[in-house]
């Protein structure tokens, strides 16, 4: 399988302070990788790094055949890098309909193809984003960045902070769409018995390096308790 | 409350409404305020575009609108002269038909904003209101030091420029005109605000990083806006010379921009008739409480205080909800 995503070596620091110290991290056409690590161990700073809302120092970023390290951020999701980001960070200031209008791209995703997915953003459709609740807001978190029809998803910890039903709704659309869409999936997270469920393979990240990959089924109670904390 | 269009569609008939009583009670100061009204309401709306929508605090659109009416001034002048333009390397005559001149006016001040906006763009928050500010000031010096069109006492244009089947003398048709013009640039706002390149500017507004990581080109879309504001401000300055028939370098000062803020913040920022209400209101209070004290702009701050921390929808956000577009 042709990597559609591919990190070598990544390094990247904020100001002095050096947070990514060797990344490796491959992910194919049609694949849902996890990309797992306690807190502070760089998951979200090499999403940063993959979205060029953060320069690498060392390394190379290649997503569909393009060097991305010298890319803005706004060129770099155009090639296809669906984001969404931590924090269900929607345009809070504008509608559901606003939101995914403004960053419609030409491509199979439609507004109807999401209300499929996510029937409540229909009925929240004329609701300012601000106003909707945590699980509306990443349900149209993760519409807004389909609606840009990438060819790689990438979640960052979509699924922290909501309630258990709502957590559940949410794994159940990112399952849907790795067997309905065969969209390229990223996912950030460190709840391990979804992801066994969806994940292709992982990819483990301790003090800012990727110190493990493979599929999960085959970490060891040993690995998880040293890397993962669980 | 009442819905954003119905409050709007108040405004624009109030504003028609008021001229045309006054034509029946014979009253020609109270059409010239209403066009006053008009134009430095349809300067509110170029600027609001970039303040409100985009939300770059522009302390230098006073530029576009001092560049407009200079081109009016200038195209005038020559016409009332009988000189030319320019002579070599080829002859450019002087106007007297506003559509030329507002072409020219909005040409230059388009120009002018691409070179400003690309320079100042590179800034942000304070800086940028700062850089703006001073290529504000630079333009207005450069008038004031520029004897062939009238330096620092400006330039007086005898008869108003025409406009094809108007008589552009007459208080109302003038008025007619202006609002028409008025108008025509709400209606093209109102559909850029609804249109995908509206929605980002104002979801860029306040998250450019989540504009940028779903393919927005942030800076790119704030210039064109800019350029489009500085445009139709432009427009405006063309309007505003030709109602007093005279432009001096005061046009381009930063009491200018800023009073073109104040209209904004009154009525309503990223409100499309917001600058309507706001100049309106700025007019009847320079009318009435300017007959009261020298020092009205005292009142005015008050209510400008008032606004800020109580109101910060403006006299439209107090009355009605924000308009949603619909799919």
């Amino acid at each position: 399988m042709s990597a559609l995503l591919e990190l070598r070596g990544i390094t990247a620091s904020y100001g002095v302070s050096q947070a990514l110290f060797g990344v490796d991290l491959s992910i194919g056409e049609g694949e849902l990788v996890a990309l797992m690590g306690r807190n502070g161990m760089g998951k979200s700073t090499t999403i940063k790094v993959i979205c060029r809302l953060l320069k690498n120092q060392a390394g190379t970023v290649a997503f569909a055949g393009q060097d991305l390290t010298r890319l803005p951020a706004h060129r770099a999701a155009r090639l296809g890098l669906g984001l969404v980001p931590e924090g269900r960070r929607c345009f809070s200031n504008l509608t559901v309909w606003e939101n995914l209008y403004a960053s419609a791209r030409p491509g199979p995703w439609t507004r109807a193809r999401i209300h499929d997915l996510f029937p409540r953003l229909e009925e929240r459709s004329d609701q300012l984003a601000g106003s909707l609740s945590g699980g509306e807001q990443q349900m149209l978190a993760i519409g807004r960045a389909l609606m840009t029809n990438p060819k790689l998803l990438i979640l960052d910890e979509a699924t922290e902070g909501l309630a258990p039903v709502v957590r559940r709704e949410i794994w159940a659309a990112i399952g849907a769409l790795k067997q309905q869409s065969g969209l390229s999936i990223l996912v950030v997270d460190k709840t391990l018995s979804e992801l066994r469920q969806i994940a292709d393979h992982a990819t483990v990240l301790e003090r800012g390096k990727s110190v493990w990959h493979g599929r999960l089924d085959d970490l060891t109670p040993e690995l998880k308790d040293t890397y993962l904390g669980i | 409350m009442l819905r954003e269009t119905h409050v709007n569609a108040l405004i624009l008939l109030a504003l028609l409404a008021v001229p045309l009583g006054a034509l029946v009670l014979d009253q020609p100061f109270i059409i010239t305020l209403a066009t006053k009204v008009t134009i430095l309401a349809l300067a509110g709306v170029g600027l609001n575009l970039a303040l409100g929508q985009g939300g770059l605090v522009s302390f230098g659109h006073a530029i576009f609108f001092g560049l407009g009416g200079y081109s009016m001034g200038i195209l005038a002048s020559h016409a009332q002269s009988f000189t030319p333009l320019m002579e070599v390397p080829f002859v450019i005559p002087g106007t007297n038909l506003m559509p030329v001149i507002w072409i020219v006016a909005i040409a230059v001040s388009c120009l002018a904003a691409l070179v400003v906006g690309a320079l100042s763009l590179r800034t942000s928050g304070v800086y940028f209101i700062m850089v703006t500010l001073a290529f504000g000031q630079m333009f207005y010096y450069f008038a004031i030091s520029w004897p062939a069109y009238g330096g620092e006492d400006g330039l007086s244009i005898y008869v108003r420029n025409q406009f094809p089947g108007l008589n552009t003398l007459v208080p109302i048709q003038f008025f007619g005109l202006c609002f028409a013009v008025l108008c025509a640039v709400l209606f093209l706002v109102s559909r850029l605000n609804k249109s995908a390149f509206g929605l980002a500017l104002t979801g860029a507004h306040y998250s450019p990083v989540r504009a940028m990581s779903v393919g927005i080109e942030v800076t790119r879309l704030r210039l064109v806006a800019f350029v489009i504001s500085g445009g139709i401000t432009g427009l405006a300055g063309a309007l505003f010379a030709d109602l007093n028939r005279f432009v001096s370098p005061t046009m381009f000062s930063w009491h200018t921009s800023g009073e073109i803020i104040i209209f904004i913040i009154l009525g309503g920022v990223a409100r499309l008739c917001g600058p309507i209400a706001g100049a309106a209101a700025y007019i009847i209070l320079e009318q009435y409480l300017g007959g009261f004290s020298e020092y009205w702009q005292i009142y005015l701050g008050l209510i400008l205080l008032f606004v800020v921390l109580f109101a910060q929808g403006g006299l439209i956000g107090s009355l009605s909800k924000r308009e949603i577009v619909r799919g």
